[in-house]
């Protein structure tokens, strides 16, 4: 192969404002790769303050216009964020996209370094890796594939029933796949039940809609427009198409447990089960854990009233294979374990109870039908302390700001004050009530005569040391805005425990393809510009899998999503990156190496040739192939053997010191 | 010699996982050691050891190899392949006189900007106390790659 020296190459350095230009001379860098680059090709160079502004991309088209530049060279940014703003302004210009690199000098070098001598001359040598590697791209023309019209949603809350009905109401077919019975959500500040059931009935018997509840994902294959996802349905051990949803089961099954899922551990439910009364679907589930007849083989309450004959106590796991276009994950969060903290008592003080508990003690339908009751369930209290940040912004547990936990924390005061009329106090770190209408709320509760103590909470106890504690939960605390230690003697103690990443995040990271943060939450492809995209094309996040969020944020989160598909799915078909492996038939010896070596099975071995060949279909572009071909017979589209030793030989700036011989 | 060896690093990186470790550590303006240059790849798997080879012989002093940690590779388990290209690698280059410790691995995920900075400033210190590599008086002559002899055409 020979390219070198026939290509004009125009190279364009970025100032990025200071961004770059405080580290690095940026105009000398573009200077020096003028002069000592010009033997390679270059011949222009030019910096300027933003390259990716429109007046920074005419300049580079303006240049392949009238200079007849083959290739380009941009030093500014990461790739991530503007390798296709330059492709396509080379494209309007005429020039293959393909033919455009663009080197980092800001995140690999102006940001990270304190030197600026050091940083030009580091810049220098990563534009000479550009200038080496570009001189070996080849023009490249994007994959078409076609999209498939249907969307898998993963997650049955409110951020995936919105994304579900948004692509549903647009007529496009949808799978709302749920792991539990039915939905849940976690409300705040509204009536959960009065947001959040009409989206389930309408998501339940919408005709774009297949849901499909105590189901799982097991395996996803595939790529963007063309993803096959496997589904194990579990066995209700319900037939629903005969099963009315009529509740006898419900009543006539004769045994109880405690219900930990929606409960909150602080009531029970039937063995058979619904796991509340507005659930969608409607169809029960039976427990088959704690089923007398699947435990020890008699009773059968349930089926013997059924008056459809529903009950099938045979059902096997399903596995249901679809095939979708794009996929959204809305998988939700998990709640702090409170116990964790021990030193707050929970699970060993009676009267301390968590977040979740306190929720469904509130709700009418709830295991205290609505009453606001100490743990003996007949006692209302009479001073009730609300701690807030428990396992948030705290070191030993989570970091980050739950988000949701203040203004739940002044929801719980509210609800105190209005139903029972106790005395309240929030101990909180910093109030947190930035969206809208938020800190309107927080003064109503304050003037609501809530007392607010700014301080991290030492000691729940139960240990009275003066008058007055005796039986009483003594709240230890250092109330940091009067600068005293306060020990606050009160009834109930409400923990608003923190959203953590769901405990399999990153067993469903690594199912969808995806990478999950340090602390487990799915990283969003830009957290500014593209907070529901993935770096994964065709899969989509939404809700709290990508951090902690309130309702309108998800509900905000999940239309999003939807639209993204929709966008995707209107297209009929999508451009892919064209990195892919082929395999040179006249060089393939037929060895076979490669065929194992590759995780999507790509390659296929033609026995009457003795040769391999790549199905681009197929193909992701990893390379391995590429490097393992002991015939070198596999080249990699974008990042070929060429492509990569040249920048090599650039990074190491031996096309400069060639001119003397390399240093020894 | 009064001055510190600065030692030249070469560094492959995997589109998915440490590139952008890399380019979060930029983004949260994490500071480490210039001496290491950055190739991205799409893949860890995507590294022939000849590239390795091609660097220390055309003057780097090191080379750092990042990809997904294990089980998080983006294209299912390509990262298990290039930790075995490694592992020859290491012996390969013990074989030739060199020391292995020239070339690390390194597993870096998206999320650890930080830890990638704190590797890359280890390698660099590691390489330092090696001194430099000087391929081509201690190896006698370079492993002929085509593409340097490209480069004497050119210039």
């Amino acid at each position: 192969m020979e390219t070198t020296g026939q290509e004009k190459i125009g190279v364009y350095v970025c100032h990025c404002g200071s961004n770059i230009a405080g580290m690095v001379d940026v105009e000398d860098v573009a200077k020096w790769a003028a002069e000592q680059l010009k033997h390679r090709g270059v011949v222009i160079a030019r910096d300027y303050k933003f390259m990716c502004s429109s007046l920074g991309q005419e300049l580079i088209e303006k240049d392949i216009k009238e200079l007849g530049l083959t290739r380009v060279v941009v030093a500014a940014c990461s790739p991530h964020l503007h390798e296709l703003t330059f492709r396509t302004a080379c494209a309007r210009a005429g020039l293959n996209p393909y033919l455009c690199e663009l080197v980092s000098i800001r995140e690999q070098c102006s940001w990270v370094h304190t030197d600026k001598a050091v940083a030009t001359e580091k810049s220098k040598a990563i534009v000479s890796g550009g200038v080496e590697r570009v001189i070996w791209h080849e023009p490249l023309e994007p994959l078409h594939v076609p999209i498939h019209p249907a969307t898998l949603v993963v997650g049955g809350g409110i951020a995936g029933i919105q994304a579900a009905l948004e692509i549903a109401d647009a007529g496009y077919p949808v799978y709302l796949v749920e792991r539990e019975p039915s939905n849940k959500t976690f409300p705040t500040l509204d009536c959960s039940a009065c947001i959040l059931t009409p989206r389930m009935v309408q998501a339940g018997g919408h005709p774009n809609i297949t849901l499909m509840t105590y189901a799982e994902i097991e395996r996803v294959d595939g790529y963007v427009g063309n993803f096959t996802v496997m589904i194990k349905q579990k066995p209700r051990s319900v037939n629903t198409d005969l099963c009315t949803g009529c509740g006898i089961c419900q009543e006539k099954c004769p045994k109880k447990v405690v219900d930990d899922v929606y409960e909150a551990g602080l009531g029970y439910r039937k063995v058979i089960y619904t796991p509340f009364p507005q659930a969608v679907p409607k169809y029960p589930v039976i427990d088959r854990e704690n089923c007398t007849y699947f435990l020890k083989g008699t009773c059968k309450a349930c089926e013997k009233f059924c008056p459809t004959g529903a009950i099938d106590f045979t059902q096997q796991e399903e596995h249901i294979q679809i095939e979708v276009g794009n996929i959204i994950l809305a998988t939700g969060y998990d709640l702090f374990d409170a116990r964790r903290i021990t030193q707050y008592g929970y699970g060993r003080l009676a009267n301390v109870f968590t977040s979740l508990e306190f929720e469904r003690m509130t709700n009418a339908a709830g295991p205290t039908n609505g009453n606001i009751v100490l743990r003996d369930g007949v006692t209302t209290p009479k001073v009730v302390g609300i701690i807030h940040c428990v396992g948030s912004r705290d070191k030993n547990y989570n970091n980050y700001c739950s988000s949701i936990c203040c203004m739940q924390s002044l929801k719980f005061a509210h609800l105190v004050h209005e139903r029972i009329g106790a005395e309240v106090y929030n101990f909180y770190i910093d109030m947190r009530t930035p969206a809208k209408s938020y800190d309107e709320f927080y003064q109503r509760i304050l003037e609501e005569g809530t007392h607010f103590v700014r301080g991290r909470v030492a000691e729940v106890t139960d240990a009275a040391r003066k008058p007055g504690e005796e039986g009483k939960l003594i709240i230890q605390v250092e109330d940091t805005l009067i600068g005293k230690q306060r020990r606050i003697p009160v009834d109930m103690v409400i923990l608003s425990a923190a959203l953590e990443p769901r405990h399999d995040a990153k067993e469903t990271a690594k199912k969808f393809g995806l990478s999950c943060s340090a602390d487990g939450w799915m990283i969003e492809r830009h957290p500014k510009l593209d907070p529901v995209a993935t770096m994964t094309e065709g899969i989509y996040i939404a809700g709290c899998v990508q951090g902690p969020k309130d309702i309108p944020a998800s509900v905000a989160q999940g239309a999003a999503a939807a639209a993204r598909v929709l966008g995707k799915i209107q297209q009929k078909e999508i451009a892919l990156e064209p990195i892919r492996a082929t395999i040179d038939q006249d060089k393939c010896s037929g060895c076979r190496i490669c065929n194992n070596l590759c995780p999507f099975n790509a390659i296929v071995f033609h026995a009457d040739r003795m040769v391999s060949e790549v199905n681009p279909a197929l193909c992701q572009g990893c390379g391995t192939c590429v490097a393992a071909c002991p015939a070198g017979a596999i080249s990699g589209t974008g990042f070929s053997n060429e492509q990569i030793l040249a920048q090599i030989d650039g990074l190491l700036l031996h096309n400069v010191l060639r001119m003397e011989p390399i240093a020894e | 010699m009064s001055e510190t060896f600065e030692p030249v690093i070469i560094g492959f990186t995997c589109n998915w996982c440490s590139y952008r470790a890399a380019d979060l550590a930029g983004t949260a303006r994490v500071k480490y050691a210039p001496n290491v240059r950055l190739i991205r790849l799409m893949c860890s798997g995507r590294l022939d050891p000849t590239f390795v080879l091609k660097a220390l012989a055309g003057g780097a002093d090191g080379v750092l190899i990042t990809g997904c940690h294990p089980g998080e590779c983006h294209y299912l388990e390509q990262n298990y392949k290039a930790l075995r290209r490694y592992l020859l690698l290491r012996r390969t280059l013990t074989q030739m006189g060199i020391e292995p410790q020239r070339v690390k691995l390194v597993w870096a995920s998206a999320a650890e900007g930080v830890r990638l900075a704190e590797e890359i400033n280890k390698l660099v210190e590691e390489i330092r106390s090696l001194g430099p590599l000087k391929w081509k008086t201690s190896l006698n002559g370079d492993l002929g790659f085509e593409k340097a002899e490209t480069v004497e055409v050119a210039a």
